[in-house]
């Protein structure tokens, strides 16, 4: 891993708009290193930051302090027409008076290309995104999911060392969306240039990315593959942004935590009070009397097609959410005030920071 | 749109007042096409079919001079009203709300508030000046005139352009490698041409017409084709006068008709 070459850095970022005391900070000290070829995605609610970062890589705006690297050259300062980085931009930004052609050749021929080359690279861009029966198209007459290739093919065309994504896919519908994905996640690996991907959604997310970066705030909550995100999420906003979880308290003596039911389990957390979680999928609801097993019983049910969720209480007061697969045909829901007993999965409880 | 709570179509007698004002309106315009084709003499006495009074004005070597600055005026005036119209609107929109826009657009717009014939005093007040001290005396100075008080009209449409235009495009296409002037040329210019059409065409249309400044304003022998017409009435009204009233509506309609077309695919 080390010695894959960074693509972007950025370094102690900040970003604030307004000036003085009204000033507000969109980004507080960030720094992010993306590694060349990766698919690495800016999670996080609106407003969190991700956009702006974006820019600033971009060059649609500068940064307060701080300074963004590419391929290790500094280009803080630089104009957005210097940089090789092109966006692909949420509302696409087509250019309504040029054709799907024109508008992927846009790029090579403002850098000055030679003719034989923009209608070569166009030719390859339209087969990559297969357009080819619309070349001669207003972007106009094209279908949203078609201007969204139009879009990708033409910031792929020159070529660019990072290819920026601004929520590109949020004016999609869901089975356009889920088909996009795939796509994009073919188009990275076949054109092996760097993807920058911004999503507020968290799906999205997981399904697509090589690494996550979740930010609140104008701060970086983590990074990591999908998988350490989800599994083993560094605090509670990452907890709960990613996927559902339940959140307990307990009291830990250091090898072993006490929850408000008077359960024991045995993990290592820092002495006195602690904040824990547990994904729902990680709770094993079994018949009462199981051994091990916390007596609860069952308050609702929701069912969601493939899962059902049980709600259900534990003494001491503690709710919590249970994920199951629905019982086969016919098979029947449990009902409300079932007594059962719950078992939590071996190391899925989790101690968070604060 | 169906279920609108309140239809002027639907009050009593909307047909008949409609039909009235029309009338109105187009009636006087088509008797005065009628009879510039009329044999005789008379403007309200019809003898028969002819072109003669077109063949007449077209010989008149007066109406030809006139037609001919008519045309210098309006192209030059036009011309430089819808570059400077441009230009105003490039720095009025395309950005946040500033301080003193409201008092920029009403400077910007004055000529369609002023009357006319203030402007027309002042601007005859102010050339009369300038002739004295330069000794000038040619067309200039109703071109200057014409180009002043055409601004508003080539601002208005190209404004309403660039208002409509997705400045996400210009940041597009700087982030594909365009230079600031390379943006303009090729993104900013092409999708703002149908506004900046539009409005040269308005304003041609506007300095063709153009009667109190131009009579204020010309030297001796500067009659332009509305002037001309209105110095003819004032002896004998021919058929002539309407044949050229024609010739000015035809080309007038011509031109809103393709500006009309213009702004429409706009919309789109």
């Amino acid at each position: 891993m080390t010695t894959i070459p960074t693509a972007v850095e950025a370094k102690s970022i900040v970003k604030a708009f307004g000036q003085g005391a009204v000033a507000i900070k969109a980004l507080d000290n960030v720094s992010i290193e993306i590694k060349q070829g990766e698919f690495f995605t800016l999670l996080g609610p609106s407003g969190c930051g991700k956009t702006t970062l974006l820019r600033l890589i971009a060059g649609f705006d500068t940064p307060t302090s701080g300074k963004i690297l590419l391929n290790g050259d500094d280009i803080t300062h630089l104009p957005p027409n210097k940089r090789p980085v092109n966006t692909v931009f949420q509302s696409y930004a087509l250019f309504p008076h040029l054709t799907v052609a024109e508008n992927i050749g846009f790029g090579l021929q403002m850098q000055g290309r030679p003719k034989a080359e923009v209608t070569e690279s166009v030719a390859r861009m339209l087969a990559l995104v297969q357009l080819e029966p619309m070349a001669n198209r207003k972007t106009s007459q094209l279908s949203g999911g078609q201007q969204q290739r139009v879009a990708l093919a033409r910031a792929l065309a020159p070529t660019p060392k990072v290819l920026l994504l601004d929520e590109p896919l949020s004016a999609l519908d869901l089975k356009l969306r889920k088909e996009m994905q795939i796509e994009l996640k073919r188009l990275q690996q076949e054109t092996g240039i760097t993807f920058v991907f911004v999503t507020h959604d968290q799906e999205e997310a997981l399904t697509m990315s090589d690494r996550i970066a979740v930010m609140s705030a104008g701060h970086v909550q983590q990074i990591g593959t999908p998988r350490d995100i989800y599994t083993r999420p560094a605090n509670r906003f990452v907890a709960s942004f990613i996927g559902e979880t339940n959140f307990l308290s307990g009291q830990s003596d250091g090898t072993s935590v006490t929850l408000a039911n008077g359960a024991r389990l045995p993990m290592s957390a820092p002495q006195g009070r602690v904040n824990l979680t547990i994904r729902p999928e990680q709770l094993r609801v079994v018949p009462l009397g199981t051994e091990g097993a916390m007596p609860a019983h069952v308050a609702s049910t929701v069912y969601f097609g493939t899962d059902t969720h049980l709600h259900l209480h534990l003494e001491g007061g503690i709710d919590i959410v249970a994920r199951q697969q629905s019982p086969a045909q016919g098979g029947e829901a449990m009902k409300e005030g079932t007594p059962v007993g719950v078992l939590f999965a071996e190391g899925a409880l989790l101690a968070l920071e604060d | 749109m169906a279920n609108r709570a309140f239809e002027v179509a639907r009050l009593p007698g909307f047909r008949t007042i409609a039909l009235t004002a029309f009338v109105l309106l187009y009636l006087p315009i088509i008797t005065l096409v009628i009879y510039s084709f009329n044999a005789g003499q008379s403007v309200a006495v019809w003898e028969g079919f002819s072109l003669d009074w077109y063949a007449k004005a077209w010989e008149n070597e007066a109406v030809k001079g006139a037609t001919y600055r008519s045309l210098i005026i309006a192209a030059t005036a036009s011309a430089i009203a819808t570059t400077v119209a441009t230009m105003a609107a490039l720095g009025t929109t395309r950005r946040k709300a500033f301080k003193g826009q409201t008092a920029i657009y009403v400077m910007i717009n004055q000529p369609l508030m002023v009357p006319e014939i203030v402007t027309a005093v002042a601007l005859l007040i102010f050339f009369a000046s300038i002739k004295v001290a330069t000794g000038y005396t040619g067309l200039w100075y109703l071109i200057i005139a014409h180009a002043a008080f055409c601004v508003p009209f080539a601002y208005l449409p190209i404004r309403a352009r660039l208002e409509g235009m997705d400045l996400t495009l210009e940041t597009a296409a700087g982030d594909l490698y365009a230079s600031h002037w390379q943006t303009f040329r090729y993104v900013t210019l092409p999708l703002m041409l149908p506004g900046i059409i539009a409005g040269a065409m308005l304003a041609f249309v506007i300095s063709l017409d153009d009667v109190v400044i131009t009579e204020f304003v010309k030297s001796g022998g500067q009659d332009t084709l509305p002037t001309y017409m209105l110095g003819q009435m004032r002896r004998a009204i021919t058929p002539e006068v309407n044949a050229i009233s024609t010739v000015l509506l035809a080309l007038t309609v011509a031109l809103l008709t393709a500006f009309f077309l213009l702004t429409r695919k706009n919309d789109k």
